[in-house]
């Protein structure tokens, strides 16, 4: 166990997580990999949604619910939007566990920050997905 | 400039850095507005009520930040998947640091002002 450093401009220390050898499963090639496709697919729908949303024809400025009952009557704009729930809140929590796992050194503040966001995860894309399926353009 | 294969305060860094601050931003934003959205459900005052204050001038402010700060991460996004996939992508990444930059001023700059020419008529009295 030399405790040395290593001679050279810049060493790298040992990771700090203890990952016992032996157990190797491919998930971290699978969310690399996953990170990539569904991005290339967000740019698509994100950048589309805020153009249409934010930019084009008053912007913002012409949302109501009466905007929204007309664009969801459309499968179209539903399938689109259904797309873009799923992709953008699985693209944004595998990021923030990314993060997680970067930054929180104790593995209990590790595994109750994960809890949270895999709880916090869900919850969002169980209440979007319901709210695209069950719209009643004549509720109220 | 850099030395060895770590991080230090290069370009590369930077990216990294405004990428990860970027992808934490929108996604916190992103579980607000599903359940901004969720008012649908509820009833059209409700929704109409929310969305109000989506119009004001100081967050409308705030909506340019966000598709900047949206449009910055999908165009990085696109850079670290070309020096991924392209061959020549480790080589020109650099280059294509730049060329991202110039396209996010380049589209930034109308989109800034149609997203925002509604509140400065309104708060500057140029409405005809």
């Amino acid at each position: 166990m030399s405790t040395t450093a290593q001679p050279g401009p810049v060493s790298i220390p040992a990771p700090r997580s203890s990952q016992r050898a032996g157990q190797r499963s491919n998930f971290e090639l699978y969310s690399w990999l996953f990170m990539r496709i569904s991005g290339v697919v967000l740019v698509f729908l994100v950048l589309g949604h805020l153009l249409i949303m934010n930019v084009l024809d008053g912007g913002v400025q012409r949302i109501n619910f009466a905007f929204v009952a007309g664009r969801w009557s459309s499968p179209f704009w539903q399938v689109w939007d259904l797309m873009m729930l799923w992709l953008a809140m699985l693209h944004g929590t595998n990021g923030m566990r990314t993060i997680i796992n970067d930054y929180a050194e104790r593995d209990q503040t590790r595994f109750w920050l994960k809890m949270l966001l895999y709880v916090a995860a869900g919850f969002t894309i169980l209440l979007g997905t319901l709210v695209i399926f069950t719209f009643d353009p004549n509720i109220g | 400039m850099s030395v060895g294969t770590l991080y230090r305060g290069g370009e590369g860094m930077w990216t990294w850095v405004l990428h990860r601050i970027t992808g934490v931003s929108v996604f916190f934003f992103l579980l607000v507005h599903v359940l901004d959205t969720a008012l649908v459900r509820v009833s059209p005052e409700a929704y109409d009520l929310v969305i109000a204050s989506y119009k004001t001038p100081i967050v409308n402010l705030l909506e340019v930040g966000l598709v900047g700060a949206v449009l910055y991460h999908a165009l990085n996004g696109l850079r670290v998947i070309l020096v991924d996939f392209w061959s020549k992508g480790p080589r020109l990444q650099r280059q294509m640091t730049w060329a991202i930059g110039a396209v996010w001023v380049v589209l930034m700059l109308p989109g800034t002002f149609f997203m925002l020419k509604h509140t400065v008529e309104n708060l500057f009295g140029s409405a005809a």
